[in-house]
C-alpha cells in the first residue's frame, strides 16, 4: 500500500478507536443512569431514592394482583428472584399485564418501600410462538410435574 | 482483485454494472417482499400472548437490522473516500444515508405502533430506543452536513468523519437490551442456540430479513446513479448517454 495511503488508513482507525473510548467511558460513567428501571434487589438495598419518580421492573409475583372491587387501585408485587416489592397503583394496566409477567412501574416508593405507581408498563419477553405450540408447552411441562410427582 | 477495486472508481463502468445488477435484483426483491409480507401476514399463526400485533414484527425487524448494517455500509464508503480519494465511494455515502434514515424512522414508528398495545406506551426513554433515535439523527447529520458544504470534495470528508465516529453506536445498540436494563425484550432470533421465536413464525422473517437487504442495495444503486449522474453532468459519456 502507498504510505500516503496506509498513513490515511491508520488515522482512519485511530478516530474510530477514539471516538469508541470516548463514547465507552461516557457509557461506563453513566452505566446506572442508563439502566431504565430498578430491579427490586437494589430498592431494598436502599439503591433506589425513596420519595423522587424512579421506575422499578421485574416479574409480577403468581397470585400477588389484588383488585379493589370498588375502584380502579391494584395491588402487586414484582420481584428478581432475590426481593420483592409491593406496587400501589390505580389506573388501566396493559393488556399485557399478568402474573408470572414482566412489567415496569413508574412512581414514588414510601417509607415502607411501598411504590406507589403512576404508569405501569408490561414488558414483552423475547418468545414468540402460536398458541397450540404454547399449550402443547404447558401440557408437556404438566405431564413432567405429574411424573415427577408419581415417582416421589 | 485490485483491478476490481479500481474498476469501482469508474463512474461510466459503475453506473452500467449498477443497471445490470438491478435488471435482475430489484423484481427479485419485489417477489421477496411480497412473498415474505403474504406469508407472514397472512399464513402464520397468531401469537400466545399478542395475538394478531405480533405481526408487525415482519417489517420492524427487518427494517431495523439492515438499518444497523446499512451504516457500516456507509461508514465503510466514508473510510475508502477518506484513504483512496475515491470519488465513488463519497456518492456510495451520499447514496446510502437517505435510505438508511429511512429504515431507522420505519423501525422507529413501527415500535411505536408495537408499544402501544403492547408495552402500554408509545415512547419510553430506554437504552434500545434512545440509541436508535441517536441513529436516525446520525444519518440525518450526514445528509444535512453534505448539503451544508458548497465544496462537494470538503463535504464528503467531513461526513466520511461523521460516519466513522458514529459506528460507536452500532454495537451500543445491538448490545443495549443485554447490557442495560431496557423494556425493549432481547432478541428473539439467536446465531448461537435455539431461537426464541417458533420456527412457523421464524422462516417468513427470515424471508423479509433478506429481502430487505436486497431492498436497501436496490435504493443504494439506484441512489447512485443518479449522484453518479449528477457528478458526472459535464463529461462526454454521460452527454452521449442522455443523447447531448
Amino acid at each position: 500500500m502507498h504510505p500516503v495511503r496506509k498513513q490515511r488508513l491508520i488515522i482512519v482507525l485511530l478516530v474510530v478507536l477514539f471516538s469508541s473510548a470516548a463514547v465507552g467511558l461516557m457509557a461506563y460513567a453513566l452505566r446506572g443512569n442508563i439502566n431504565l428501571f430498578f430491579p427490586p434487589v437494589e430498592v431494598l438495598s436502599g439503591k433506589a431514592p425513596v420519595g423522587q419518580s424512579i421506575r422499578v421492573g421485574g416479574m409480577v409475583v403468581e397470585g400477588s394482583v389484588q383488585r379493589s372491587p370498588d375502584s380502579l387501585e391494584v395491588r402487586f408485587e414484582v420481584t428478581d428472584n432475590q426481593a420483592t416489592v409491593p406496587i400501589v397503583y390505580a389506573g388501566i394496566l396493559p393488556d399485557l399485564f399478568d402474573e408470572g409477567q414482566g412489567a415496569v412501574a413508574a412512581g414514588v416508593l414510601d417509607e415502607q418501600g411501598v411504590l406507589h405507581a403512576t404508569e405501569v408498563l408490561a414488558k414483552h419477553d423475547e418468545n414468540y410462538m402460536p398458541p397450540e405450540v404454547a399449550d402443547a408447552l404447558e401440557a408437556s411441562k404438566a405431564a413432567a410435574a405429574q411424573a415427577e410427582e408419581a415417582k416421589q | 482483485m485490485w483491478s476490481f477495486f479500481h474498476k469501482l472508481g469508474s463512474p461510466p463502468w459503475l453506473y452500467r454494472i449498477s443497471g445490470s445488477i438491478l435488471r435482475w435484483l430489484l423484481p427479485l426483491t419485489l417477489l421477496g417482499l411480497a412473498l415474505g409480507m403474504t406469508w407472514g401476514l397472512f399464513f402464520t399463526a397468531p401469537d400466545f400472548r399478542q395475538g394478531n400485533s405480533y405481526r408487525i414484527i415482519y417489517i420492524h425487524v427487518p427494517a431495523a437490522v439492515v438499518a444497523l448494517a446499512g451504516y457500516y455500509v456507509m461508514a465503510t464508503a466514508g473510510a475508502v473516500s477518506l484513504i483512496w480519494k475515491m470519488k465513488m465511494a463519497d456518492v456510495a455515502l451520499r447514496a446510502a444515508a437517505p435510505v438508511g434514515a429511512a429504515l431507522t424512522f420505519v423501525a422507529l414508528l413501527t415500535g411505536a405502533i408495537w408499544g402501544k398495545p403492547t408495552w402500554g406506551t408509545w415512547w419510553v426513554w430506554d437504552a434500545r430506543i434512545t440509541s436508535m433515535l441517536i441513529l436516525l439523527f446520525l444519518y440525518l447529520g450526514v445528509i444535512a452536513l453534505y448539503e451544508a458544504y458548497d465544496n462537494k470534495e470538503a463535504a464528503g470528508k467531513a461526513c466520511a468523519v461523521l460516519s466513522l465516529v458514529g459506528t460507536v453506536n452500532i454495537p451500543i445498540i445491538y448490545k443495549s437490551v443485554d447490557w442495560w436494563y431496557s423494556l425493549h425484550q432481547p432478541a428473539s432470533i439467536k446465531f448461537t442456540g435455539p431461537s426464541s421465536i417458533d420456527p412457523s413464525m421464524l422462516y417468513p422473517l427470515l424471508l423479509l430479513i433478506i429481502s430487505f437487504y436486497a431492498l436497501f442495495t436496490c435504493c443504494l444503486l439506484m441512489n447512485m446513479r443518479v449522484g453518479i449522474l449528477q457528478r458526472e453532468a459535464r463529461t462526454k459519456w454521460v452527454r452521449k448517454l442522455v443523447g447531448l
